[in-house]
């Protein structure tokens, strides 16, 4: 049972660190926007360096 | 377009040599807007970040200062089919979003300290019937006394300074029982780990206040979306005016920019955002969304002018007054203010239902401790199970009772185009039973339509609209609307104070005064008919049509008036336009009790006495003469379209063209009602389960977690309910 002397605080160190990157996500403004974080998960990533700017103005949906 | 938005009072300096604006953005409603105005924007050199938020349907936009005009992102987004404004962060809002935050946070804290509490406790339930030893069970106990006592002391604050500031007040709310249960739990938790007892219930008290918060949370983000939307309203509007800022030099500027003092420019087919006096011009100004009344004013050099006044035929200069100087708003305010105050007279259910609760509970558990010890128990045991009792009855579910049912209550008015003011409104409008309505603006739609339309061929009234689009005559500008005309003839002129001609296959034509196109008799045989209208001749070679301009009721003012009467709900016109206007309309809808040319005085006297009658009348209403109704009736509700102050008094503004909202929101508020007395039966059916468990001494920590969850989900499950009820209906 001594065992638990070390378990128990490595438990709650656990939980601590968990409490401390919801804090942090909190404060970096990761809740402003649930709707939005939902659909720039599955959001195809920019391709680094394109810039093919208004090559396709017929695409402007009203 | 001539002169654009100054953008410079937007601005903000984030940083050295970066700018920064907010922009609410209409029609971003899904992920493909949100890559495509991020990808688009950013590409802009210079820009150094572009960030969508869809919940709000803003944009936020940092870029290096000196390079890049801020209007050349409006006008970006319109090429790509979204229009922008430029938006201000209300300081309400700031404040709603901050304290929804903070209950974040807090509720972070307390789930944190719940789950490792939860951890400990587990093995000590278990380990109590067991083989635990007594030494494991106090180190359990010494453990989640360390986890959940700095949590509780951080996460239970909201609580804390809600019952302190009430009981300064001498009275009681809810948090005050919630607070006590908290603190009792805890300081005997203490003593009894102290004295290597059973029993200690950090568990319990903490999982009660994570429970407590999370309801709170849902309610104030709930309060916080609703105020960021009403932000992003306030901000398409786009409330600006055009400022002289020199004899000669106008330019376009935020209405936050505007001070006492300054000249503006009001052109026609423009609404005055400010009161003021004017000093050059004549023109007619149409004043129906300030007094009701539909007929043309004249206004010259000197007549007062107010916020909402819409100029119809000539330019005028305006110098803007303070508030307190015109009088009609100086009489307005003070109207209000007297009604403000009578109105918070109304208690709430869950303050009722506190006033009962409070002292029923510590009276019970104050017989349970005197009662043990006429028994012959010992006063320690005493005192825990009367403190036992007073957890178990800890209002958890009560406490979530009431917000729960709100929250899911305003979604669902918010997703039907009622955003809420004010947060026990759905109670109030619940229990009305007679409705006033306002005519101008509120019955009918505040701007103009084309009463005669179904007169006139469709071929000339399609050219008619063409050539209506080049005037900025309110209206002319109706009947372009009603044409639904886009592609304006070429060459057309305006006449200022006659209208607009020009040639069209040889043919002169012409839109304006009757006289101007020779169609008196016309004009005048219409007048005669429909002496509300306004007319505007139309002449187009030799054949000539006369429109007549009206305001129009709402599409389905009819139909909603039928459905109140339906709810059991008697319906009322007052409103300050003349008599022969207002007959007209409430015949149309059906309505038998109206009255005409009422002044905000006998509006209120109205209120007050059908409210000493018992009638629980809900106003609608939107012109500034409304606005001290609305503060005085038991409810109220304001279109979007309405007058600042009449808005900011509402307890519900509603959106769009249809009267519809209106009778929505009294069926949802209804139904929320009823959940909300539904739920107060819980929790009393919850206490009069558990009460005789804990009197009798029965009560073990886990009980008193098991009982308290319980009753919590319960009650968030019923409040869900209101939700579901309504996607029946759609």
């Amino acid at each position: 049972m001594e065992v638990l002397v070390f378990l128990v605080p490595l438990a709650i160190t656990l939980g601590f660190i968990g409490l401390m990157g919801f804090l942090w996500s909190l404060k970096s403004g990761q809740y402003d926007d649930l709707d939005g974080a939902a659909w720039r998960a599955i959001a195809d990533d920019e391709p680094a360096g394109s810039s093919n700017s208004q090559q396709n103005p017929q695409r402007q949906d009203p | 377009m001539s002169s654009t938005l100054d953008f410079s009072h937007y601005l903000k300096s984030p940083g050295a040599g970066l700018l920064h604006l907010d922009l609410a953005v209409e029609g971003i409603n899904c992920a493909g807007c949100m890559a495509k105005i991020e990808r688009n924007l950013s590409k802009i050199p210079d820009v150094t970040s572009a960030r969508v938020n869809l919940t709000d349907h803003r944009l936020a936009l940092e870029w290096r200062a000196g390079s890049v005009d801020p209007a050349m992102f409006v006008d970006r987004l319109a090429e790509l089919g979204y229009r922008a404004y430029p938006f201000e962060r209300a300081g309400a809002e700031t404040q709603e979003a901050e304290r929804a935050r903070s209950l974040l946070r807090r509720l972070g804290v307390a789930a944190f300290a719940a789950m490792n509490v939860m951890m400990l406790s587990i093995p000590v339930w278990s380990g109590n019937a067991s083989d635990m030893l007594p030494e494991q069970r106090d180190f359990f106990h010494w453990l989640s006394a360390l986890i959940v006592l700095p949590a509780a002391a951080y996460s239970a604050q909201p609580f804390f300074a809600s019952a302190w500031s009430a009981l300064r007040a001498r009275s009681v709310n809810m948090d005050v029982p919630i607070s006590v249960g908290i603190v009792l739990a805890l300081a005997m938790s203490l003593v009894e780990t102290a004295s290597h007892a059973d029993h200690a219930y950090f568990d319990a008290a903490i999982m009660l206040i994570a429970f407590l918060l999370a309801g709170r949370y849902l309610d104030q983000n709930m309060r916080r979306r609703t105020r960021a939307f009403a932000g992003n309203l306030a901000a398409l509007k786009a409330e600006t005016a055009t400022k002289f800022i020199s004899d000669e030099e106008i330019r376009t500027v935020p209405i936050a920019a505007i001070k006492p003092g300054d000249i503006v420019l009001l052109r026609p087919g423009e609404r005055s955002a400010v009161d003021g006096n004017v000093i050059e011009g004549r023109s007619e100004i149409d004043q129906s969304l300030i007094t009701g009344e539909t007929r043309p004013r004249l206004a010259v050099p000197g007549s007062a002018v107010f916020a909402g006044t819409q100029v119809r035929s000539g330019v005028l200069r305006v110098c803007v007054a303070a508030a307190s100087e015109a009088t009609l708003l100086a009489e307005i305010s003070r109207l209000l203010e007297n009604a403000l105050q009578s109105r918070s007279h109304y208690l709430r259910l869950a303050e009722r239902a506190s006033r009962l609760y409070a002292p029923v509970v510590h009276a019970a558990a104050l017989l349970t401790m005197l009662g043990w010890l006429l028994y012959g128990a010992t006063l320690h045991d005493s005192v825990v199970t009367a403190i036992a009792v007073l957890i178990i009855t800890c209002p958890c579910a009560l406490g979530l009772a009431i917000p729960a049912v709100q929250t899911v209550a305003s979604g669902a008015l918010f997703g039907s185009g009622v955003l809420l003011n004010s947060g026990d409104a759905i109670e109030r409008m619940a229990r009305v039973d007679r409705v006033i309505f306002d005519k101008t603006g509120t019955l009918t739609l505040p701007e103009l339509d084309v009463a005669n339309a179904a007169n006139i061929p469709a071929d000339v009234f399609d050219l008619a609209g063409r050539v209506a689009l080049a005037s900025r005559h309110p209206v002319a500008a109706a009947v372009a609307r009603a044409a639904a005309a886009k592609s304006p003839l070429p060459d057309i002129e305006e006449e200022p104070g006659h209208g607009v001609h020009g040639m069209l296959d040889g043919c002169e034509i012409r839109l304006g005064r009757p006289s101007y196109c020779g169609a008196d008799e016309l004009a005048n045989e219409i007048l005669s008919r429909d002496p509300e209208a306004s007319v505007v001749a139309f002449r187009h070679g030799e054949t000539c049509h006369v429109f007549a301009v009206r305001q129009r009721l709402r599409p389905d003012a009819a139909a909603v008036v039928e459905t109140l009467h339906q709810y059991g709900i008697a319906v009322e016109v007052l409103s300050g336009d003349r008599e022969p206007a207002v007959r007209t309309a409430a015949q149309a809808l059906g309505i038998h009790e109206w009255r005409a040319e009422v002044t905000p005085v006998d509006k209120i006297a109205r209120i007050d006495d059908l409210a000493r009658h018992g009638f629980k009348v809900l106003m609608v209403g939107d012109g500034l003469n409304d606005a001290p109704a609305l503060a005085a009736a038991y409810a109220s509700m304001s279109p979007v379209s309405a007058a600042h102050i009449s808005q900011s008094v509402a307890d519900a503004v509603f959106l769009g063209e249809q009267l519809a909202p209106v009778a929505t929101a009294i069926d949802i508020s209804r139904k929320a009602l009823r959940l909300m007395q539904q739920n107060l039966w819980l929790a009393v059916v919850y206490n009069a389960l558990a009460v005789p468990v804990a009197v009798a001494g029965l009560v073990t920590p886990l009980i008193a977690a098991a009982a308290m969850s319980g009753s919590s989900l319960l009650v968030m499950l019923n409040a869900l309910r209101a939700r579901a009820r309504k996607r029946e209906t759609v």
